[in-house]
């Protein structure tokens, strides 16, 4: 299985790496800058960049161990994956340690993860496997079949954790995928009447089973001038933030929104804000197009696989990356609610970086193995 | 694979979505970092900006021989930010800063603004508690211990009604632009000496420009304008008389003013009783307000010029001078005092019932002889002593600029016809001619026409600052002859045997001056009240030295009895003190080099 094969190597996805490196190598500065203490002695200085490069070191070697082996692998083990996966999420549920009025970590001895950044992928690939299983465009009842077996438990439990943003992330990419695929015309007519008319409904439940720091955060997008020192304020920080970056940026360890903590966050869900402070419009461009590179690879991946289950889990990974890249930005230039969810390979955090390392390492995996040579 | 044609198409759609997103975002990024940029730069610059107005010294007030009267102390008080604040600490913190939890809760509820302006729990910590609280900082997040200078008072109510105080910007005058560089929160002067000269005793706030955290922690000092200094005072007060002055009331209710004979300056004000303005310089506790303004005593009246009192015989210095200058009288004129004189139905008493048989015009003042006033007063008339007493500035406001004063009253016939619409009687200018009746004065009315006698007939405007170019108000067209028989007289009243004032006789010191023992006329009317508030109001008028006057002053003390035993005693206690060489003063008020 972990053979090195001359012409695996020979076709590695070295631009995708090389982006995501770039990307990551990005962030780390700009978690430097964002955590440093203007004013504080050398010796208290905040070591946040130093487990991130650590972090990295270690997803770097995830991300090879994932191209490794065939991914056709991912679709035998996916329901046992998925089991442990659902299981996992019960465990943080009914023990997990709270963070911010959320239990989303689970403590093992010095360590302690989320067992959600991994649920996200195994869903994935259990959508996948599922799906290129069924050969025909999807109806009424392949459809809710798909949602009741795979989406609905790990979205409960996601909910009630709260994880408000995965389960939002999980949502949408069963959504795109499940387009991708292809649903009966009906059906979507069906959906779409559905949602209208029980959207007061289900808006009604799904409010009053928020928790207030995530009502708050929906009425801070909805006009976030209500209230500039409370719940707007995230946003409008982030909107000072990046506007005075203007053009050229404040400059490299120049910005002083993240680091002055009048951005909250800084480092983790706003890290984007803070590198545009110091990077101006220039640094911004230049740091979207290597995520839109990033994506268009990401598809062309999926175009290219050579069967339905790569081209699906691709296309998941794909969607992914897509949906937290754009509710990301989106949130920190204030076109999105407040939904906490950390950009992918910018943001401080140990097991996103190596679940979004995994991720990319099974991408790769299937662009590698895109001749059915190999097969 | 089927599908695989149509699968193309739909990731082709897909990108194309995917890059409509991008340019959703690339605009958005357009508005915000180049539309609205310079807007949002400035947002981001006044985000870690403060000016903060750093509060000058205040200037210092020194009394007439360089005395310091004020000292700048700084203090420690205790305040939280309410953002980092742990609802969890309050107990301890309360224990801390002992205060009840209760208090504590009830400031930290009026948080109002911003989570992170800092909010002040308690002033004047004790250096045990700072150092206690520095020790156990960890325990009390959020919790910060600032300096600030309040304002100590050195002699206490020494001279408080002069002095003044310092409070709280009050809201209408935050509005007012005269107090557009004072910190919010500063102390300015509101009232006496404090208040009138605030502005050059406060001095020009600096600036401080520093770069802030979210949480208002200084980062670093960007750039800093100093505050200057406020202009020191030189009081012509003479602290050493003002103490003696104010021991010597012996907390008996009443007045003092003492003035230098040459300017005008004040050189002593006393109102007793006083009050501690130390208990202004923290602000206040609303309770020690109320005990004070309610209090019987009123010691917030400044009696040395709001209170009028009939002067009693020190006014026969008027009616003599009226006497002698319009002729009616000479200085070898003689009146036999039988203890009384009978006009009509009335009889109007001298106050030493068995008379003082055949006096003149010195040995009447000497004795404060009743009779003989009766008459010079009918022989010039009263309108022609109500001429002299307001040539002397009886009846009309000094000019003191420190406090409303009130102006006294000296009666004429033309004044009787407009307000009681009768005519004038005999028997009021017999009264009225010993200082009864309607003629009524304040402390400072007497020692400013006490002044104007001892220094030949000018009468200054009081002046509060030492060095001020005296300000002649008028003058006292009286002849050298008349002031120098007055003179002579008064000297007379203290130093020859038979002087109503001989209390006032010092060792050191040759001092003139009169008596007077004021009727409290009107309080009779109301029986409930208790003796001592029947009792006479004393009053002593004095100059010193007599050959070469330099001070001149008057004393009242309400309800004291006689001037000669109540008042003579305190002028020469103040009179005594004034003279004092300056470096025995400095010793004598324990002032450190």
């Amino acid at each position: 299985m972990f053979r090195i094969d001359r012409r695996l190597i020979q076709n590695f996805d070295w631009l995708t790496l090389s982006i995501v490196i770039l990307i990551s190598v990005i962030g780390i500065l700009t978690i430097f800058s964002a955590t440093r203490q203007p004013g504080a002695a050398e010796a208290v200085q905040a070591s946040f960049y130093v487990k991130q490069i650590a972090w990295l070191a270690i997803s770097i070697l995830a991300l090879i161990l994932f191209v490794g082996f065939d991914y056709i692998w991912l679709g035998r083990i996916a329901i046992p994956l998925y089991i442990t996966g659902l299981i996992l999420l019960f465990i943080v549920l009914i023990a997990g340690r709270t963070g911010m009025g959320a239990q989303r970590w689970i403590n093992l001895g010095p360590l302690s993860f989320q067992p959600s950044e991994f649920f996200k992928l195994i869903f994935i690939i259990m959508l996948a496997n599922y799906y290129s299983l069924a050969k025909e465009s999807l109806g009424v009842r392949g459809l809710l079949r798909v949602f009741f077996y795979i989406v609905f438990i790990p979205f409960v439990l996601l909910f009630k954790q709260p994880d408000l943003g995965t389960a939002i992330v999980v949502l949408l990419i069963f959504i795109s995928v499940s387009l991708v695929k292809g649903l009966q015309k009906k059906v979507i007519a069906m959906i779409v009447v559905i949602g209208i008319i029980s959207l007061p409904f289900l808006g009604n439940i799904m409010w009053t089973g928020l928790k207030d720091y995530q009502k708050n955060r929906l009425i801070a997008f909805i006009d976030p001038e209500v209230d500039p020192s409370g719940i707007g304020y995230h946003i409008n920080q982030s909107k000072i933030a990046i506007g005075s970056g203007e053009f050229l940026g404040k400059g490299y360890l120049e910005g002083t929104q993240g680091p002055f903590r009048f951005l909250p966050e800084k480092h983790t869900d706003f890290v984007f804000a803070v590198f545009a402070e110091e990077w101006g419009f220039v640094g911004s461009v230049f740091l979207l197009s290597l995520y839109l590179l990033l994506i268009m690879r990401g598809l062309d991946t999926a175009s290219k696989a050579k069967d339905d289950f790569g081209r699906l889990l691709a296309l998941g990974i794909t969607f992914m990356f897509c949906i937290y890249f754009f509710v990301n930005v989106g949130m920190t230039l204030g076109i999105m609610p407040v939904v906490g969810i950390p950009l992918p390979f910018m943001s401080y955090g140990g097991t996103a970086l190596l679940s979004n390392y995994i991720s990319l390492g099974i991408l790769i995996n299937i662009r590698t193995r895109r001749f059915s040579l190999f097969y | 694979m089927q599908n695989e044609q149509q699968d193309t198409r739909k990731i082709a759609v897909v990108s194309v979505l995917i890059l409509l997103g991008f340019l959703i975002i690339l605009l958005r990024l357009w508005q915000l970092q180049i539309l609205e940029g310079d807007e949002l730069r400035k947002i981001s610059e006044s985000n870690r900006l403060r000016v903060i107005k750093v509060p000058a010294p205040r200037g210092i007030i020194f009394d007439r021989n360089g005395i310091p009267l004020v000292k700048n102390t700084p203090y420690f008080c205790a305040s939280v930010i309410p953002e980092e604040f742990d609802a969890a600490s309050i107990p301890s913190l309360a224990r801390v800063l002992h205060m009840t939890e209760d208090e504590l809760r009830e400031k930290l509820d009026r948080t109002a603004q911003s989570p992170f302006t800092p909010v002040k729990l308690k002033e004047d910590l004790s250096f045990e508690d700072v150092s206690y609280i520095e020790a156990r900082r960890s325990d009390f997040p959020g919790l910060i211990v600032e300096i600030e200078v309040g304002r100590e008072y050195l002699y206490g109510g020494i001279g408080a009604h002069v002095i003044g105080y310092l409070g709280k910007l009050t809201p209408s005058q935050s509005k007012d632009p005269e107090f557009n560089d004072v910190p919010l929160n500063a102390f300015i002067g509101q009232w006496g000496v404090e208040k009138f000269f605030d502005k050059s005793l406060r001095g020009t706030a600096g600036q401080r420009i520093i770069e802030v955290d979210a949480i208002g922690r200084e980062i670093r000092l960007l750039k800093e304008k100093p505050p200057v200094k406020g202009a020191d005072l030189n009081l012509s007060l003479d602290i050493a008389l003002q103490k003696a002055a104010e021991d010597a009331f012996e907390g008996k209710a009443g007045a003092l003013v003492a003035l230098k004979a040459d300017t005008g300056e004040i050189l002593g004000l006393v109102s007793e009783p006083s009050f501690d303005p130390n208990r202004f310089a923290k602000g206040i506790r609303s309770e020690d307000w109320r005990a004070l303004t309610t209090d019987k005593k009123v010691p917030m009246l400044n009696r040395a010029i709001q209170s009028q009192y009939p002067p009693g015989s020190t006014f026969k210095i008027i009616t003599a001078i009226a006497a002698l200058e319009e002729g009616a009288m000479d200085t070898t004129a003689k009146v036999d005092c039988r203890g009384g004189i009978n006009y009509g139905r009335w009889r109007f008493g001298c106050w030493k019932k068995t008379g003082h048989n055949v006096v003149s015009l010195h040995r009447a003042l000497v004795e404060s002889c009743d009779v003989y006033f009766y008459e010079a007063g009918k022989r010039v008339g009263f309108d022609k002593v109500y001429d002299y007493a307001t040539m002397f500035g009886l009846g009309e406001e000094t000019g003191f600029p420190i406090g409303r004063e009130r102006k006294g009253l000296i009666p004429n016939s033309k004044w009787k016809q407009e307000t009681r619409k009768t005519a004038w009687y005999l028997g009021e200018t017999f009264i009225n001619s010993i200082g009864q009746g309607y003629v009524a004065a304040t402390p400072i009315q007497m020692a400013v026409m006490m002044n104007a006698v001892s220094n030949g007939g000018n009468i200054y405007k009081p002046s509060i600052l030492k060095g001020a170019e005296p300000v002649v108000v008028k003058k006292a067209l009286v002849s050298p002859g008349t002031m120098e028989a007055v003179r002579s007289a008064l000297q007379g009243v203290v130093s020859e045997s038979g002087g109503t004032g001989y209390a006032a006789k010092s060792s050191t010191v040759s001092i003139g001056g009169k008596t007077g023992t004021a009727q409290v006329v009107g309080i009779r009317k109301d029986s409930k009240d208790l003796a001592e508030h029947l009792r006479d109001h004393a009053w002593f008028v004095a100059f010193a030295p007599v050959e070469k006057p330099e001070i001149a002053m008057s004393v009242l003390v309400e309800h004291g009895g006689h001037g000669g035993t109540a008042a003579a005693p305190i002028a020469k206690k103040a009179i005594e003190a004034y003279m004092l060489p300056a470096e025995q003063k400095k010793e004598l008020m324990h002032v450190q080099n």
